[in-house]
């Protein structure tokens, strides 16, 4: 009795498929390439576009979760000669999967997208004057409030810094549950962002010599400005993305977010009573007039190492250009996976819609790429991890004990360099 | 479970009957402490996700339905495919892995032969190892074979386990009487069958306790999966629930879904324990010789 339930058991075993690993598959000439790609955003039904007018070459999409672990997986796999011929990417993680020999030198066959994006975005996905991504979405930094909100407390919609510091100080006086907004420590790409308004370049490389300028005037100027008003206690000093925060969000205690254009996204989960009430405007500037913003997120598709090796580069990049530039793939992009996509045309194509949150707002794309014009440079690094990471320690500790935010700066530039110098990059200065 | 095989060493008195106010008073607080997640992944399950961050978070909403079948027709049901997944990869490896501690145990524990020793403290030290450091040389070593990816890598590492050696081999030294075996020799059983009709019936309870750790160890297991599969379909519910949380900003997050489904899946594991239960108790033998 036990030998055979023991046998039955193996038997089960015996008769389960050995799926083998990733698609395999080299071009021939008696069938398709296959190509595999990894995203996290539901991209299999716009493959699906592709495969049907393209026999040649075949795209399955696996989704991935997103974030480090996918960093770190994609890395593990290229590690070991596995893993997908397509990946997404966000921009900031381009140089990490450069420098650990994941994404592949794609100039040659994709150098023609260079054109359908703005130059700063194409900046991001080059490195050293080789591309090695296609861009696919991005995330202009915008300033949305509470129209309502705004109104009945007589407030005016700041256009500079120095009236967002204003308005932050009249709400407090006005009503002292209330607060305009909230500085919080665990979203270093939301800071790196406002830092590229100011002008700051954290990354640069000439050569195989890196430069770091996380600690530079710049991003000291932005650092101190939000330092004095959590200081000053006219905002908030609490993280973003928690249960209290939703709460402040949807009840109306805070009632403006510094944010990207995937805002709207975010508000249905965190704030779901307030649709309609929210408005977004361009982020209040440094210098009145000017038109400059920065990016929080966005992601870029990249060709991997492994797609090379096998000699499916080309049709790799010829899908990823296909995906992130033809008009038909876009529309689809944003439908899908609603990104707000990258290519410049795209941006007022009209594929874009009002955001179900946002019905008072009916131009709200068009007022994106207005925005998303000024969109200032950014550069990354190889460690932008660990730069993040003492962000969060460093800041999060400044931020409670509301101390002088420049000290934390310091922290991070001193932290990013210590670690590339022990990984042994060149690091000028 | 030790609990549960000890009976009262004690014979009850009068002071022993008497309340311990402050032991049960912890005891308490210790039940409150593990209870209230599971309560609050119960209530928020029934939120739809205009309730779930702004009502009272332990009153239930009524978006349980909604969830539900949103969950279902996620991608054309790929949750259940995860849970099939997840049943199949702690199914099989867990009732491989007892298996395979059953022997390893029962010799390790009733054969004496050079080398024992080494082997255990081998053992030993594997039990002290987290599994967690072990997966990514687990996957280098698959993808080498070409087996990365597929449903074995994620069953092959699972199949052994120290702890469930090392479990079943005290169990077998306590619950497998040496006269017992002796007596079954003398009666002319060699040594298959010595392992198939006498110790395996009576090592059972404790290979119940094996099969159950490692059921839910494989279940529970995020990272071996995470870094071994690649195909979506493949994936088992907690790999498969990350991803979902994970979609990047632009989209709403599917907070409602990923926490139904956590409940969902939560609840063969419950089933397992109280379906098993009463194995831990049947220990028909152990009055076999007498002491």
């Amino acid at each position: 009795m036990q030998r055979r339930t023991g046998l039955t058991a193996i038997a089960l075993i015996g008769s389960l498929t050995l799926a083998a690993c990733s698609g395999g598959g080299t071009p021939s000439a008696d069938g398709p390439v296959e190509l595999t790609m990894w995203s996290w955003a539901t991209l299999q039904k716009v493959a699906d576009i592709w495969n049907a007018d393209h026999p040649d070459i075949k795209v399955t999409v696996q989704e991935q979760g997103g974030g480090d672990e996918l960093v770190t997986k994609v890395i593990t796999a290229a590690k070991a000669g596995d893993g997908p011929d397509l990946v997404q990417a966000e921009y900031q993680m381009i140089p990490t999967l450069v420098s650990n020999d994941v994404l592949a030198d794609i100039t040659e066959f994709a150098g023609g997208a260079k054109d359908k994006f703005t130059e700063n975005v194409w900046k991001q996905v080059t490195l050293d004057s080789a591309v090695y991504a296609i861009p696919q979405d991005t995330a202009p930094l915008a300033f949305y409030y509470r129209e309502d909100l705004f109104t009945q407390l007589g407030l005016e919609v700041p256009t500079t810094w120095t009236e967002f510091a204003d308005v932050a100080r009249q709400i407090k006086q006005k009503d002292p549950n209330r607060a305009l907004t909230t500085f919080s420590s665990n979203d270093a790409g939301l800071f790196a962002g406002l830092t590229q308004q100011a002008g700051a370049t954290w990354w640069s490389a000439s050569g195989d010599t890196w430069k770091v300028a996380i600690d530079v005037e710049a991003s000291r100027k932005v650092a101190t400005f939000w330092g004095d008003l959590v200081a000053e206690g006219v905002i908030d000093n609490q993280p973003m993305y928690t249960p209290a925060w939703n709460k402040a969000l949807n009840d109306g205690m805070q009632i403006a977010w510094v944010s990207a254009v995937w805002a709207p996204g975010v508000l249905v989960t965190s704030a779901p009573d307030t649709k309609g009430k929210w408005r977004m405007a361009p982020l209040p500037q440094w210098s009145a007039g000017s038109n400059t913003t920065g990016s929080w997120g966005g992601s870029t598709t990249g060709i991997t190492a492994k797609a090379a090796k096998n000699g499916r580069a080309k049709a790799a990049a010829e899908f990823a250009t296909w995906l992130n530039t033809d008009p038909k793939a876009v529309a689809a992009l944003v439908k899908e996976a609603g990104v707000y996509p990258a290519a410049t045309a795209a941006q007022t194509s009209g594929a874009l819609t009002t955001p179900e949150f946002f019905p008072n707002q009916p131009d709200f794309y068009r007022q994106a790429a207005e925005l998303a014009k000024g969109t200032a440079a950014a550069s990354w690094g190889p460690n932008v991890n660990v730069a993040y990471g003492t962000f969060k320690d460093a800041f999060g500790k400044a931020a409670t004990e509301k101390s002088p935010f420049p000290a934390a700066l310091k922290a991070v530039q001193d932290a990013t360099v210590a670690d590339m110098k022990k990984n042994g990059f060149k690091i000028e200065g | 479970m030790s609990a549960l095989l000890v009976g009262p060493r004690v014979k009850p008195s009068v002071s022993a009957r008497r309340t311990s106010w402050l032991p049960t008073f912890l005891l308490l607080l210790g039940a409150v402490y593990c209870l209230i997640p599971v309560l609050w992944v119960v209530m928020a399950a029934t939120k739809s996700r205009s309730e779930l961050f702004s009502t009272f978070t332990f009153l239930p909403g009524n978006g349980l339905w909604t969830n539900l079948s949103e969950l279902t027709a996620y991608r054309d049901g790929v949750y259940w495919l995860w849970m099939l997944n997840s049943g199949l990869y702690a199914g099989v490896g867990a009732l491989l892995s007892a298996a395979v501690s059953a022997l390893s145990g029962y010799a390790l524990a009733k054969y004496s032969f050079p080398g024992r020793g080494v082997i255990f403290t081998v053992i030993l030290a594997g039990v002290l190892m987290p599994p967690i450091a072990l997966a990514v040389p687990q996957y280098l070593l698959l993808a080498k074979v070409d087996l990365a990816g597929s449903y074995w890598s994620v069953l092959l590492p699972s199949i052994l386990s120290p702890y469930g050696i090392y479990l079943a081999r005290v169990y077998a030294a306590a619950a497998v009487p040496d006269e017992v075996l002796e007596a079954a020799r003398v009666d002319g059983a060699r040594d298959l069958r010595l392992f198939t009709s006498i110790a395996f019936p009576m090592m059972r309870p404790g290979l119940v306790t094996v099969f159950l750790f490692q059921f839910v160890a494989i279940w529970n297991n995020f990272l071996l999966p995470y870094v071994m599969l690649a195909d979506d379909e493949t994936f088992p519910v907690t790999v498969g629930l990350y991803s979902l949380l994970q979609q990047g900003a632009s989209k709403p997050a599917l907070y409602t879904l990923v926490i139904t489904g956590a409940l969902l899946s939560i609840i063969p594991l419950i089933a397992l324990f109280l379906g098993l239960q009463r194995y831990w108790r049947v220990d028909l033998l152990t009055g076999a010789v007498k002491s």
